[in-house]
């Protein structure tokens, strides 16, 4: 008599491909997957919490260690929610640095999502070539600000540094570097056939689903939704550039990389314009007081990060520091329909599914 | 001299003569195996823009594979607790062993080969066969739920996949009519068989990616999905058992293929001054770099896909070739 039982698998946190610390409990019928738990809260640090009893420049740092992938856009938001609470003006030199760092940061990001996913799916050259350009926008960030991976760049009304000398030319030769290169990336994967049956089809919703699991990004973008800040709801200086935001209509995997590699190539062109226009000189910073106090009140912003709509709201009493703090953090809420696209699916989707949503671990467990 | 030694009485002069030929064998493949390992990550860091080994044994990294191994020997032997303790111990002896006993038959000059059975290319498709056991065997006793996913996934892999490899090498029979792999190299004086039967050669070289667990079929070691396969629980030399089994493998399938499709150590025409050894070696030796070349451009298919690719696609052409085969021995080489 045969007798078959369901196994229960433990995945994570010590797994390669949950890109961090993720865990997900998955009971498993041979390598089908029936249920799946996502455990997550390894990484958490209280950073919500944290920053009510910090400074408002003293929070920035944080915020870089929510999506260390893209810290830019994290620096960004928590500046803009206090900047939109104190009216300030921003100069447009300022303005300028930020866009060509922000869009360098999600170019950035989403090499590595490229080089990790394939690696996810068992090819290991597409990861050390993302990385190689990678290296090379890190570089770039590095002479801006002089770190890495944490920036710590913008502050409350402008930016720390000031662009050094030839570095816009650099930014401005590295854009159709990046166009080469990134030919090559098409070349080596998206006709892959092997790489065509693992992502088309795989991890599919419905445009409905997405909306209702309040998904962002390109997760959303990928099932025919045109939904992104910074065109429908332009902030800092994006509505001076011209951009197109890559809709794709499959709500698969295939879907989501199409999407994040054409989203490549739209950051590059809003790099190149921004240093087109770059203003020449003028301030890096708005005339702010010593110590941040914003007005009593409240505010909440959001923007695109590379992963979604990242939200930042501010209660303040008037005080240095804020009464309440609470990050939207994309990958957290992109992480939700998880569980329902694994029913049904094998150990080997499982991977192309998790690397297809983008999370990073940072920003899940905040 | 191996003819007259078995025509003549045993005795223990014989026994040492064959020993001692035994071992000049190993230490060949193990040299083989030692220099194909840093070959792979050298090839492989050159095409990913990296640099490869180059600490030690000079610039190019020369003692790298020996330095590994000795770390792997002296590392400790740790057997799980609730592993089948004798299953475990077993498993990686019985997924090593196989990969040198195929090696016996393999002829890689007109002089240098050991056994001349008549029968050589069944029986290195027997003995390879049992190797998949052995990893089975090993994913079962570890006691591990990644290494026993890793184990079915390879014993499923492994029987699928010899079926399309067995089927490719009758085209090669029907033109010989023989199962000597001497005689089968013989055959190709005038036209290396990947000519007369260029499905075949495709197909073999397909499943033998499949057969070695190499990209794009390296599933039952995935270490994104499974983290290490069947060998998840083993370490030290158990571990460099399961590796090292691998890459024989590697060396006896891509012997086999020279053999089968390459015309063995037959030169290029105009070239025949050169000694057949560096003929089989060349060929040999360019069967590998594609290979890891493969490794290094393609993503990992799925375990589903990875079946019916079996079944579907490679066992028809295999089977198709076999007609074309007979069509071409009754057209041109009668």
């Amino acid at each position: 008599m045969i007798r078959t039982e369901e196994m229960l698998l433990n995945v994570g946190p010590q797994h390669p491909s949950t890109h961090g610390v993720f865990r997900i409990i998955l009971k498993i019928d041979g390598e089908t997957v029936i249920e799946a738990t996502p455990v997550i809260g390894y990484l958490h640090r209280g950073t919500e919490k944290l920053a009510e009893n910090l400074q408002y420049t003293q929070i920035i740092p944080y915020t870089d260690r929510m999506d260390y992938l893209s810290a830019m856009t994290n620096n960004y938001v928590i500046c803009h929610a206090v900047e939109t609470m104190m009216g300030l003006e921003i100069p447009e030199r300022a303005e300028y640095l930020r866009v060509i760092a922000m869009e360098l940061g999600r170019i950035a990001s989403h090499l590595v999502w490229y080089g990790t996913y394939l690696l996810d799916l068992g090819a290991m050259s597409p990861f050390l070539y993302a990385f190689r350009e990678r290296e090379a926008i890190i570089n770039l960030l590095n002479e801006l600000c002089g770190a890495r991976l944490t920036f710590n760049y913008m502050r409350v009304g402008g930016v720390k540094w000031d662009a050094p000398e030839g570095w816009i030319e650099k930014v401005r030769d590295f854009v159709p570097y990046m166009r080469e290169q990134l030919k090559g990336y098409h070349d080596l994967v998206t006709g892959n056939e092997i790489f065509l049956n693992r992502v088309k089809g795989i991890g599919y919703y419905t445009k409905e689903e997405a909306i209702d699991y309040s998904l962002s990004g390109a997760n959303l973008r990928c099932t025919g939704v045109n939904w992104d800040l910074r065109k429908d709801e332009p902030y800092s200086i994006y509505d001076r550039f011209d951009f197109d935001v890559p809709v794709f209509h499959t709500g698969d995997a295939w879907a989501r990389y199409q999407c994040r590699m054409a989203e490549i190539e739209e950051s590059l062109k809003i790099v190149e314009q921004a240093v087109e226009q770059f203003p020449a000189e003028g301030a890096i910073m708005a005339k702010v007081p010593r110590i941040i106090k914003p007005p009593k009140g409240e505010a909440f912003v959001r923007i695109e990060s590379p992963r979604g709509e990242i939200g930042c709201y501010i209660a303040s009493e008037g005080k240095k520091e804020p009464y309440r703090l609470k990050f939207r953090r994309p990958s957290f809420y992109n992480l939700q329909i998880l569980p329902k696209l694994l029913v049904g699916e094998n150990l080997a989707n499982l991977i192309a599914i998790l690397g297809g949503i983008d999370i990073v671990l940072g920003e899940v467990d905040g | 001299m191996i003819e007259h030694l078995l025509q003549s009485p045993p005795g223990w002069i014989h026994f040492l003569i064959f020993f001692c030929l035994g071992a000049i064998l190993l230490a060949i493949v193990l040299g083989f195996v030692t220099y194909a390992i840093l070959a792979e990550r050298k090839v492989l860091g050159f095409m990913q823009i990296r640099i490869g080994p180059n600490r030690i044994g000079g610039r190019f990294g020369l003692l790298q594979t020996v330095a590994d191994v000795f770390k792997l020997l002296i590392k400790e032997d740790i057997i799980p607790k609730l592993a089948d303790r004798p299953l475990f111990i077993l498993a990686p002896i019985l997924a090593f062993a196989p990969s040198f006993l195929v090696l016996a038959v393999m002829p890689f000059s007109e002089n240098v080969k050991f056994a001349d059975i008549g029968v050589g290319l069944l029986y290195y498709i027997a003995v390879s066969g049992i190797s998949a056991i052995g990893m089975l065997l090993g994913g079962w006793a570890s006691n591990n739920k990644y290494s026993l996913l890793g184990g079915m996934r390879s014993a499923a892999q492994m029987i699928s996949y010899e079926i399309p490899l067995v089927m490719s090498v009758i085209g090669v029979i029907l033109f010989t009519g023989s199962l000597n792999l001497t005689d089968i190299v013989e055959g190709q004086k005038h036209v290396a068989y990947m000519f007369l039967s260029p499905i075949g050669f495709i197909v073999f070289f397909i499943s033998s990616l499949a057969e070695l667990s190499r990209t794009p079929f390296d599933l039952p070691e995935a270490e994104s999905e499974l983290v290490a396969g069947y060998h998840v629980e083993y370490s030290g030399f158990r571990w460099a058992f399961f590796m090292l089994a691998e890459y024989v493998y590697l060396f006896a399938m891509a012997s086999l293929m020279t053999v089968l499709f390459l015309g063995g150590w037959n030169p290029i025409p105009f070239l025949g001054f050169i000694p057949g050894v560096i003929w089989f070696a060349l060929k040999f030796s360019l069967i590998v770099f594609i290979m890891i070349w493969i490794r290094g451009t393609f993503p990992r298919i799925r375990a589903d896909q990875l079946m019916e690719f079996a079944w579907k696609v490679l066992l028809p052409l295999a089977l198709l070739n076999i007609f074309v085969s007979a069509a071409v021995k009754e057209l041109f080489l009668k």
